[in-house]
């Protein structure tokens, strides 16, 4: 049995190459049925995300042929030339595309270390080649594996624990303060990207009211019907400021938007609760002393760009921890795969010494002539239940075997001695 | 056999306290809830060493300092699984469980002797200790949950924020368990000194004597009454309102300990 991939990602390939071999969702299904009915693959997956565009598939025939065709296939139907994929494509096999696939659930393969959303563009290809049947046991049991690795390396390390972006570090640094955001409401000045940026943001995280003030009144309206918050005039800013518990700056201009005695007065009408103060300017928008105000946090974009720098140092020295769970789990994968080898093994062996006592059986059965056809029925029957109880039931033990290494030396003298063939080259 | 039971106590403590501290640094999943079920084991363990000196002594096991003391882990612990389930939210487990275990320890250094009789007992007595001891172990863990808040916000304001910053609970749940935490205190504060002062008027037809406990009792009651007041107000809320409850726990420690010893006519241990 042989798993095989061929692929591209941003490691190997430019985004114009990656946009020209991308399937989306309806191309992905109808590439894998095709991969079948063509007789190329037996189960067959397409993973397409912005990052890579991967064949998965249990080959009907020989592996070299199996990839060759697959990067054929590949080229046909994208209409491109046979050369210009050349030098982009990857190819694995067995082990190493179990590998390759666990670690890209993992996210160590994705171009942000950690990233959440690829295992759930995992979990949705999956999902879909499975109601579309182009899946089977194999592909079943290495993408279970696949989301399971994505799970516990997400649980067990910190490699998707911390913020990457300078909006989303602001946000979960929010979220240490208050908690859950819902209940809570944020005020964005400026209409810019950043803020915007940092609206989506808190949106995704629940929060329950926003309110968006700009020196451009259009502009400020725009991203508040955007992201269906309040918009609130320039000038109405010192009155508007006691409301929040979040407030995110990113205006442009020399001149400091928030002081001091701005943020203290707002402090007071609020009763003191919490306030976080999120500055996005560059120069810094907010007087650097409001954060010495009583339970006022005041971070601006320098703090937050060393955490997100932190939190990067910190996901990396997470991969040898997340490695592990992954060959963990290839391991696992790999000891099942030869337990199904073990069972084929046994019933090819059953075959043929069934074949070999009934040929030994034959002559010295036609000698005995006085036998009646229920006595030589009767003494082959013996014969092959004594072949199941001296070799069969032993070599039937295999599979229960735990240590991998034994199960293949196993596995390897069984075949020597019985002069089994070997798996496909 | 008690000394098993107090061997196998302690290392089941001491395994929720590894395993909350594995789930606090994320070392696997799934290892929080071992630490709780273990916590669970750990105080029903511990309750069956309470039993066996309380069936020793005859009483609830408060007429020496080892007894007081155990029951004051085996509250505090209990207390926690409560605050635990309610919020759920296991990272104070790690800051908990070292206060469980060296309490415990702590009451099984002290030689056990059978005390002399008490001067009072009786159901009301033992319900004015159990109420007070529990009032203790409330209080102990909101101080815990106050330290934990000072912690964080100095972290934020200092902007270091380390490796295990991203596991602590956010600043408002650390106030909301605080105040719960002392909600319950005060509640079981009330009950113990309704119940003493009926327990004294019973022995000794004497509603109210100033005993240095008693007084002292009261400022402690004000100062976390206080704490629930100002922490609703402008200018207490945060971290003022921690420091408060971090203070006024060492006026705790200070009454259970000195004013027990040394000033208390009428209390010993608790």
């Amino acid at each position: 049995m042989e798993i095989v991939l061929i692929g591209l990602n941003h490691r190997t390939a430019s985004l114009e190459m990656r946009e020209r071999v991308a399937f989306n969702p309806e191309q992905a299904l109808r590439a894998s049925e095709e991969l079948r009915t063509r007789g190329i693959l037996e189960e067959s997956l397409v993973l397409s995300t912005c990052n890579r565009s991967e064949l998965y598939g249990v080959p009907v025939q020989t592996l070299t042929g199996t990839a060759d065709s697959l990067e054929g296939f590949l080229t046909t139907f994208h209409h491109l030339r046979a050369e210009e994929l050349d030098g982009f494509v990857y190819r694995h096999r067995d082990r190493d595309a179990v590998r390759h696939l666990f670690r890209v659930s993992a996210g160590l393969d994705s171009m942000m270390l950690g990233e959440a959303e690829i295992l759930g563009q995992v979990r949705e290809a999956y999902r879909a080649a499975l109601e579309h049947g182009a899946t089977g046991p194999v592909l079943n049991r290495m993408f279970q594996g696949a989301l399971e690795v994505g799970k516990r390396v997400r649980a067990e390390t910190e490699i998707g624990t911390r913020p990457m972006s300078v909006a989303s570090a602001g946000i979960r640094l929010a979220e240490k303060i208050f908690g859950k955001l819902r209940g809570h409401s944020a005020l964005i000045l400026g209409a810019g990207a950043m803020g915007e940026q940092a609206v989506v943001q808190l949106r995704d995280r629940g929060i329950s009211r926003v309110i968006v003030a700009n020196r451009s009144a259009e502009r400020g309206a725009e991203l508040a019907k955007r992201v269906n918050g309040d918009s609130v005039p320039w000038e109405g800013l010192p009155e508007v400021l006691r409301e929040p518990d979040i407030l995110v700056t990113s205006v442009g201009g020399n001149e400091r938007i928030l002081t001091r005695e701005m943020i203290a007065r707002a402090m007071e009408l609020r009763g003191n609760r919490s306030l976080f103060v999120i500055d996005l300017g560059m120069p810094r928008n907010v007087d650097g002393e409001v954060g010495s105000l009583y339970n006022v946090y005041l971070y601006n974009i320098d703090d937050l760009t060393e955490i997100v720098e932190q939190n990067k140092q910190a996901r990396a020295s997470e991969i040898p921890r997340a490695e592990e769970i992954i060959e963990e789990h290839v391991v696992k994968f790999h000891s099942w795969q030869t337990s199904l080898e073990a069972g084929a093994l046994v019933d090819e062996l059953r075959s043929k010494l069934r074949t070999e006592s009934a040929e030994f059986l034959r002559e010295p059965l036609q000698a005995m002539t006085h036998l009646s056809a229920a006595d030589r029925e009767r003494i082959t029957r013996i014969t092959e239940e004594l072949v199941e109880h001296l070799v069969l039931n032993r070599a039937e033990r295999l599979r229960e075997e735990r240590e991998l290494r034994r199960k293949l030396q196993n596995l390897e003298a069984l075949r020597d001695l019985f002069h089994l063939p070997r798996e496909k080259p | 056999m008690a000394n098993y039971l107090m061997i196998l106590t302690a290392l089941v403590y001491a395994g929720s306290f590894g395993f909350y501290v594995g789930d606090l640094r994320g070392i696997r999943g799934g290892l929080g809830r071992v630490a709780t079920l273990l916590l669970a084991g750990g105080i029903f363990l511990h309750y069956l060493v309470l039993l066996q000196r309380s069936r020793w002594v005859h009483a609830v096991p408060y007429q020496d300092l080892y007894g007081s003391m155990s029951l004051f882990g085996w509250l505090l612990a209990l207390t926690y699984l409560g605050l635990e389930l309610i919020h759920r939210q296991r990272s104070v487990g790690a800051f908990v469980l070292p206060c469980v275990l060296l309490l415990f320890i702590s009451a099984n250094l002290f030689p056990a002797s059978i005390a002399s009789p008490a001067p009072a007992r009786g159901s009301l007595f033992a319900l004015h200790v159990t109420m007070s001891i529990l009032a203790y172990s409330a209080f102990a863990i909101s101080f815990v949950l106050s330290l934990m808040f000072l912690l964080q916000d100095r972290v934020l304001r200092g902007r270091s924020l380390g490796p295990m910053f991203w596991r602590f609970p956010a600043l408002e749940l650390l106030e909301q368990m605080s105040r719960t935490s002392v909600l319950v205190g005060l509640g079981s504060m009330s009950l113990g000194i309704i119940f003493g002062y009926m327990s004294a008027a019973k022995t000794n037809a004497n509603f109210w004597n100033a005993d240095a406990k008693n007084i002292v009792t009261l400022v402690i009651f004000g100062i976390y009454a206080a704490y629930l007041l100002l922490g609703r107000s402008a200018a207490w809320r945060g971290a003022r309102a921690s420091m408060l409850c971090v203070v006024n726990f060492v006026v705790v420690i200070l009454s259970y300990t000195v004013v027990n010893m040394y000033f208390s006519h009428y209390h010993r241990y608790f």
